[in-house]
């Protein structure tokens, strides 16, 4: 085992929790590579399987040239101040994993972004995948449980080439008085999918970001799923876009959101922008506690063959469902968790079991909490 | 095992049960007959404790336990059971989710009883969502199978479910009321609302009785009852003086 994973085991128990609980594996069991940075301190770089290497960002560059023909090229560097912010930081930071031709990980990767003095924590990540190489990512970012304000800004460029494949799943576990702002876009080419999952069921005071799918070769699918408690005080914009740009081309949207008094706003574009194309937004929201969810979900046909339709629901749980349980012997507190927990059960398509798991325990761990 | 004395329920200010006596002993199976709208499915759920009516007058016991007002959990804890007609579907709960809490985590007996039930496909699937007559009714038995009450009620469990399911379910519900037992050592009882009577070719009913308007019309031989009722209609039961 490479010596640099010796440092991740440096932090406190209490620190090991709170990163388990977005993913990372501290002794990278069930891994395929790992990248660990606290603040702005690269603290590990390690890629176990062949045809991957996880490097950081700043020595990649260093390393390939070729790596200016994708650097800021789907994230535009003045998209706003937050990507100018990142854009204008002499080091970057933050990680390059490239999936060579053909490469397969049976094991996810570990990303992890770990907010622990620093006012404002930047990230420009680049994932890459080429031909036919199957990538499974998983981006654990939390801050220290005495982190109790602090932003943190990263971009995030994928591509995916032909017939490959890449999930990517973000669970965070962010503080009260964080603020988020990731900025993300992906490229996927003939045959290619890509999967992106976002799961967020602990306070942040505020996170806002829409990450875009270009579809650009024949038959690429691309499916975004969020699943979030939004709870008082925390403030969620979540959106995502995709662009169905060749033929064939299919994405999905789906959110499952729960807010305890938090304000969450759900974004959704689909756009078709050539003929035999298909996409599907859905939203389905539940208000357990006054709060706010906004589902915003909106999609765009250009041409006669496209395919596109949403459905949007936001409520509370029936009262006929509570007592049909309660019918079962359930009394009413576990009947209500037990209807949550299946709202919230989402399996996701094409993700590995591990990080299906992952996702189920993340929450588990909310469930236990109360919501 | 249950009784109701003098039993008024109010829906909305309305009254639609009037003074309703019955009695259901251990080991015995009743059922209840009449036109649609009469009050039978009210009665169930007056029983069973669900909101949305409300017992002005009477009581109901059960197992020695005065219920009339207990919370709907605790009667089905004390051993009673409900087979919905209309259940409600719940997307993203699992019926073997619902199983496994239900059965406390007993899954060697979810998986024999939804095997029984060929229900076993049907595990992994949102409750209810998509499931024709016949598979919503499957799910209603196999969670009465697993709950085990001493005292289910059943509305209309025949209706929705094609020729072939039938018999499962009709043999599935035998045994919930303990018609595999000898007489004697028979413990479990139950309240049948049937309109077609196809039911009892699976479990023999020891008592009749037929609401009409809120009220008790008839008590009596179930088949005797259920005669009358397929050749002349209910308007027989309401011209009876015998009452």
């Amino acid at each position: 085992m490479p010596e640099d994973i010796e440092q991740m085991e440096d932090l406190s128990s209490t620190e090991k929790e709170r990163l388990a609980q977005t993913g990372l594996e501290v002794d990278m069991k069930n891994r395929s590579g790992s990248f660990f940075q606290v603040d702005h301190d690269i603290r590990q770089v390690a890629s176990l399987e062949k045809g991957i290497e996880v490097l950081a960002i700043g020595e990649a560059l260093k390393k390939y040239d070729w790596l200016q023909d994708y650097y800021w090229k789907l994230v535009p560097k003045d998209k706003d101040q937050y990507t100018r912010f990142v854009a204008d930081q002499p080091e970057p930071r933050g990680f390059v994993i490239i999936a060579r031709k053909g490469s397969k990980t049976l094991y996810p990767l570990q990303a992890c972004l770990f907010l622990s003095k620093t006012p404002v924590q930047h990230v420009h990540n680049l994932i890459i995948a080429e031909e036919g190489a199957e990538l499974h990512i998983i981006s654990g970012c939390a801050s220290a449980s005495y982190t109790k304000t602090g932003s943190h800004v990263g971009v995030s460029e994928f591509y995916v080439g032909k017939g490959a494949r890449v999930t990517s799943t973000m669970i965070h576990n962010w503080g009260e008085e964080i603020s988020v702002f990731p900025r993300s876009a992906a490229l996927v080419e003939e045959d290619g999918v890509f999967l992106s999952n976002y799961v967020c069921m602990q306070p942040v005071r505020k996170i806002q970001m829409a990450p875009v799918a270009y579809l650009k070769g024949r038959n690429a699918i691309g499916r975004f799923s969020s699943i979030t408690v939004t709870t008082p005080g925390s403030y969620m914009d979540l959106g995502s876009v995709v662009h169905l740009s060749a033929e064939g081309t299919g994405a999905e949207l789906l959110t499952r959101a729960i807010t305890t008094g938090g304000t969450l706003i759900s974004r959704g574009l689909i756009e078709g922008e050539v003929g035999h194309t298909k996409g599907h937004i859905e939203c389905k929201g539940l208000i357990l506690k006054d709060g706010i969810i906004h589902a915003i979900p909106e999609i765009k046909g250009n041409v006669v063959d496209t395919e596109l339709s949403h459905e949007a629901a936001v409520g509370k749980i029936a009262r006929d469902e509570i007592e049909y349980l309660m019918s079962r012997g359930l009394d009413e507190s576990v009947a209500t968790s037990t209807i949550i927990r299946g709202f919230l059960d989402v399996k996701i398509e094409g993700l590995p079991e591990v990080l299906q798991k992952q996702i189920d325990s993340a929450i588990d761990a909310a469930e236990k909490s109360g919501f | 095992m249950l009784e109701i004395q003098d039993l008024h329920v109010e829906i909305g200010g309305k009254e639609v049960l009037h003074d309703i006596n019955l009695q259901i002993g251990e080991g015995e199976t009743h059922v209840l007959m009449g036109p649609n709208g009469s009050g039978k499915t009210t009665l169930l759920r007056a029983i069973m404790g669900f909101a949305g009516l409300s017992i002005t007058e009477g009581r109901i016991t059960f197992k020695e336990h005065d219920i009339t007002h207990m919370p709907l959990h605790e009667r089905a804890q004390l051993g009673m059971g409900m087979l919905f007609q209309r259940p409600p579907t719940i997307a993203g709960l699992k019926l073997g989710k619902l199983l496994e809490v239900t059965s406390g985590g007993d899954l060697n007996r979810v998986t024999e009883y939804s095997e029984y039930l060929h229900m076993d496909k049907f595990l992994d699937r949102s409750i209810n969502l998509g499931f024709s007559g016949g598979e919503i009714k499957r799910s209603e038995v196999l969670q009465l199978m697993i709950q085990k009450p001493d005292f289910v009620m059943l509305d209309e469990p025949e209706s929705g479910v094609d020729l072939e399911n039938i018999s499962l379910i009709g043999n599935a519900i035998a045994k919930l009321v303990d018609k595999d037992v000898h007489i004697v050592n028979r413990k479990k009882s139950g309240l049948v609302i049937t309109h077609t009577g196809y039911i009892l070719d699976y479990l023999d009913a020891d008592f009749g009785h037929v609401m009409c308007d809120g009220v008790f019309r008839c008590h009596g031989n179930p088949r005797e009852i259920l005669k009358v009722i397929k050749t002349s209609g209910y308007k027989e039961c309401l011209a009876c003086q015998k009452i």
